[in-house]
């Protein structure tokens, strides 16, 4: 079974982004801490890219932030390795085509077994592009993570019956980035997705307040977020873990409510 | 050559979020329907000879010729279309394609301004919506092209994340689309990006090619030895080989921009120096670091300042069946110069890395033999650049 799994069996699942390097790997192994401690159940470790497409500008900046601080994949393989010595919860990369094929795919997925990483989340491989990955990813054991989006339709029962590790639902069209309201109907997204597969999915894009964690969290298996984290990254440098600490954990305990 | 997931060999592919996967699927099948729709094609043919001004002309560069003392030069003369670039071609086949999907809406990129003008003048003839996105460095370098464009009724919206350049308006394009597909057409400008872009910008700047060799039969009664073009993205290219990929004694030459040289960090020789990668949508050559960082890219030619080439090209240097060379920024500038001097025609800086090519070519060619010359388009919203370039203080 999947280690991903366990991010589920706490109730609902808090799975916080974080880009690797932003401001610096120090702050990056804090952060993650102080995010397990105050409850996450996943995180996700974004390696950071130089044209991030599926980001809008807040996580687009913590990219080219890390980068500028010369962070490389190496040095958060690197990051990770040391993580794992106290960290158990699931942790999975999210980072783009590019990064992955470069390193060379294969040298890059025995890596992240090796290190304990669980999956991998490529935004720009679609269910078409998948296979020269996940061949991979099941010859290590490294879950490769689909998403699903507004505009799926048709395609949500064929994503969802090779999905592996969690699916990734994504809330609303556009990039990653904060949102008042969250209009798509994901009912009736989820609905497709449970006809189709036991694995479980959370919803991310655009949430960043305790109450849309609460609501998305009701209609699936979990919540996502990035922007809202980064966003203090942003603001509090080097300061950031503890805030980020009281952030999640006042957003764990609206989904335990 | 393509097989139905538009790969050319291991390039080509669809390397995007899933949100934009129904919109391929939906422009494909439009596409796939339209291409062989008589009426469809009337239209575009109208719209191709009475507006943009087709066939262009194939003109006998004849001083040239004589002053280069070796193959028989002719230039394809892209830069008399309507809005002065063989852009045109694929804008308004894209834009009618789009108008018979329902989309009311055109984006684009644009690096040099040219296929941003280009969209613009489609989207106002079929009374589109358009909306650019153009780097911010570009909207400097290319001030002219952004008053016409907004000339034209377009929104151009300046892109200042990464580099500020044509990559990351290629970028702020996908994002936008990704946020609104229902009513907005991304009308990409080259050959490149996922499957059925390179395919169908290939497709309507094929148009190149064939008017070269109906031309080149009827003047000479036979084909060219080789066909020569810019290289950025790589439509004009693509467009001028196509025809004549399965003819194989016709060398195909392609002309990357080397900047100020392949051995330095400031070139866009994307085969020359460049690696095979995923970005903007395809697997193909990039310029990248080792950890697949996508390169800070330069040229003093704004249309040919791009990181990648389209996936076809890649494959057609895979296979050895067309060349790709670099040509430096000055030796670009030397034939701006000198087709300016010589025939009275001022190609565009990305023209003109052709054109350098067929100055140190021509003259090793046999007298007998034929080169064509694409000359993708004019060279007026270069000419304060290149005085700059030179030393002149001239402003737009």
């Amino acid at each position: 079974m999947s280690n991903i799994r366990k991010a589920f069996e706490n109730g609902k699942a808090f799975i916080a982004f974080i880009t690797c390097g932003d401001p610096d790997l120090e702050t990056t192994a804090e952060v993650v801490r102080e995010a397990v401690k105050n409850g996450a159940d996943l995180i996700e470790l974004g390696i950071p890219f130089s044209d991030p497409t599926a980001e809008g500008p807040v996580i687009q900046g913590a990219n080219a932030r890390a980068l500028s601080a010369g962070v490389t994949t190496d040095d958060i393989f690197a990051l990770v390795k040391e993580l794992r010595r106290d960290i158990s919860i699931p942790l999975v990369f999210m980072t783009y085509a590019n990064v992955v094929f470069s390193y060379g795919s294969e040298r890059f997925i025995s890596t992240c077994k090796q290190i304990g990483i669980d999956g991998l989340i490529l935004p720009d491989v679609p269910f078409e592009e998948k296979e020269e990955f996940l061949s991979l990813c099941k010859k290590y054991g490294v879950d490769l993570i689909s998403l699903i989006a507004p505009t799926s339709e048709n395609r949500i029962a064929m994503i969802a019956k090779e999905a592996e590790g969690f699916l990734y639902i994504v809330s609303s069209l556009g990039v990653t980035g904060m949102r008042s309201e969250i209009t798509t109907d994901l009912s009736s997204i989820v609905k497709v997705v449970r006809e189709n597969t036991d694995v479980p999915c959370a919803i991310g894009f655009g949430i960043s307040t305790p109450e849309q964690a609460k609501k998305m969290a009701d209609i699936s298996d979990g919540a996502i977020v990035g922007t809202a984290i980064i966003k203090l990254l942003e603001k509090h440098g080097k300061d950031a873990p503890k805030h980020v600490g009281s952030y999640i954990k006042s957003m764990k305990d609206a989904l335990r409510r | 050559m393509t097989n139905p997931n538009g790969r050319f060999g291991i390039h080509g592919g669809q390397y995007i979020p899933e949100t934009l996967m129904n919109a391929v699927i939906e422009l494909e099948e439009a596409y796939n329907h339209y291409k062989n729709d008589p009426e469809f094609n009337r239209e575009l043919k109208s719209l191709f000879d009475e507006y943009a001004g087709r066939p262009s002309r194939l003109y006998y560069a004849k001083k040239m010729t004589q002053d280069l003392n070796g193959a028989k030069i002719y230039l394809k003369r892209e830069d008399l279309n309507h809005t002065g670039a063989h852009k045109i071609n694929n804008v308004l086949g894209q834009a009618l394609l789009a108008k018979k999907m329902g989309k009311t809406r055109l984006i684009a990129e644009t690096g040099a301004g040219q296929h941003g003008v280009a969209t613009a003048t489609a989207a106002a003839l079929m009374g589109m919506e358009c909306v650019v996105f153009m780097g911010e460095e570009d909207t400097v370098r290319q001030a002219l092209n952004v008053y016409r464009m907004r000339l034209l009724g377009a929104e151009v919206i300046p892109v200042k994340s990464g580099t500020a350049t044509l990559k990351d308006a290629v970028s702020e394009a996908m994002r936008e689309w990704t946020s609104r597909i229902s009513d907005t057409h991304y009308c990409l400008g080259s050959v490149m990006g996922p499957h059925p872009f390179p395919i169908i910008v290939r497709d309507f700047q094929a148009v190149i090619s064939k008017e070269i060799k109906e031309q080149m039969l009827a003047l000479e009664g036979r084909l060219p030895d080789a066909v020569i073009a810019c290289v950025g993205g790589g439509s004009n290219a693509i467009g001028s080989f196509y025809n004549f990929i399965d003819d194989k004694e016709v060398r195909l030459i392609g002309c990357e921009a080397a900047g100020r040289g392949i051995d330095t960090f400031e070139t866009a020789a994307t085969i020359a120096t460049g690696k095979v990668g995923i970005f903007h949508g395809m697997k193909s050559y990039f310029c990248q670091d080792d950890y697949g960082q996508i390169a800070p890219v330069y040229s003093i030619s704004a249309g040919l300042d791009y990181p990648g080439i389209g996936p076809e090209h890649a494959y057609l240097h895979d296979v050895g069946r067309a060349e790709y060379v670099s040509i430096t920024d000055e030796e670009a500038v030397n034939a701006f110069e000198y087709l300016s001097r010589t025939e009275g025609i001022i190609p565009a800086i990305e023209s003109s890395h052709a054109v350098a090519h067929a100055l140190k070519i021509a003259p090793t060619m046999d007298k007998n033999s034929i080169i064509v010359i694409t000359i993708s388009g004019r060279g007026d919203k270069d000419c304060a650049a290149i005085a700059r370039y030179r030393g002149e203080n001239i402003h737009e």
